[in-house]
């Protein structure tokens, strides 16, 4: 194909995810305006909202990625749903991750804060980022499964959707979950 | 090549790369920081957090999700005269141009739709198209240079590439933005 072609068959795959993830991080975006509040009063929050989004990302990217190669390559089968052992363990393996790198993300955020001169609360962030890590990450194991699988029964390739449907999902339940897992924790007096 | 499908292998090959990302996405959250006030105070401008730094790591991953399957079926080459390469990088290109102007549009009206936006929609217009062709242009870079060292270094694209370019493009998409609310806010 030429460059054209090529440049044409991209955008054209990728415009209709790209503009559903668009809507998604608008509706991200205006759940994180209405948590002005939260932001203002808990020290590093905002701070750690990158950290976390990313996360998300991250590991469930890659889920859906070490997925949508595996259906390319016909080396598992798009019906299996968790009865298959591989998947099983990739999806254990993704939450375990994901917590994992939210619990770290809250350390580091407040050891650096600390370090600038600032007073954050240990015990805060990091009960946000573990409440926020489990929920959203269960959230997102559901998500991109059911739609890499259903998308690549209807022809769609999984690698077009993976990204955008994961980024977009991805911010949409973590700052959802950030907020509701805000809620919690300072409900809990940990604020 | 391929990550074998055990907990222990795949945290083995994700883990390292994960946690320093989150170091780096720490980094990004400290930007952010600097300008909380200014967040705080315009909230349009809080609104284009999350789908500027989305939408530049999207048009990342899409790109490194082509160029990681092409590499995986061994039909792409790195040349810059590869029309696979260079179709797919003009089209990265093509897409920020026609999102970016909705983002503008869609944080402002959502933000005058649920409170006072404190800005112009000029403003803010100018803030998310000025940083989105600026991050189309740094996530092709970026993607290009992450696949072409995953392939130099005999990585599988699926675990490095992904996670890198989506990372970088976050800071990139936050560091951006501070700079274009220094010039035009």
């Amino acid at each position: 194909m030429s460059v054209r072609e090529e440049a044409v068959d991209a955008y054209r795959e990728a415009l209709p995810a790209l503009s559903a993830s668009l809507v998604g991080g608008l509706l991200a975006g205006v759940v994180l305006g209405g948590m002005r509040a939260e932001l203002g009063g808990v020290e590093g929050l905002l701070v750690l909202v990158p950290a976390l989004l990313a996360t998300r990302g991250n590991v469930y990217g890659s889920l859906g990625a070490r997925i949508a190669t595996a259906l390319h390559q016909g080396f598992v089968e798009p019906s299996v749903g968790l009865a298959d052992e591989r998947l099983r363990a990739a999806v254990a393996a993704s939450l375990a991750n994901g917590l994992l790198a939210s619990l770290f993300a809250a350390t580091a955020v407040f050891a650096v804060l600390t370090l600038l001169g600032g007073s954050p609360s240990l015990p805060s962030l990091l009960g946000i980022a573990f409440v926020a890590g489990l929920l959203s990450g269960v959230a997102l194991t559901v998500v991109v499964i059911s739609v890499v699988f259903a998308g690549y029964r209807r022809g769609y390739d999984p690698d077009t959707l993976v990204g955008p449907l994961v980024t977009t999902t991805g911010d949409v339940f973590g700052v959802l979950f950030l907020l509701i897992a805000v809620r919690i924790v300072v409900g809990l007096g940990g604020g | 090549m391929h990550t074998a499908w055990t907990v222990r292998d795949i945290t083995r090959a994700m883990l390292p790369v994960l946690l320093l990302l989150t170091l780096v996405e720490v980094g990004s959250g400290l930007v952010l920081g600097s300008f909380e006030d200014d967040l705080l105070y315009y909230p349009s401008l809080l609104v284009l957090v999350p789908v500027t730094i989305g939408t530049a790591g999207n048009l990342g991953s899409v790109l490194a999700a082509r160029l990681s399957t092409a590499f995986h079926l061994g039909t792409l080459s790195f040349s810059p005269r590869d029309a696979r390469l260079a179709g797919n990088a003009v089209a990265t290109v093509l897409l920020a141009a026609t999102t970016f102007p909705i983002i503008g549009a869609g944080a402002w009206g959502l933000t005058a739709l649920t409170g006072t936006t404190r800005l112009e929609l000029t403003t803010v217009l100018l803030v998310s198209v000025t940083s989105g062709l600026e991050l189309a242009v740094l996530a092709v870079l970026v993607t290009v240079v992450a696949t072409y060292a995953a392939y130099r270094l005999e990585l599988d694209p699926d675990d490095v590439v992904i996670p890198v370019v989506t990372n970088t493009c976050d800071v990139l998409g936050v560091v951006v933005l501070y700079l274009s609310v220094r010039l035009f806010v």
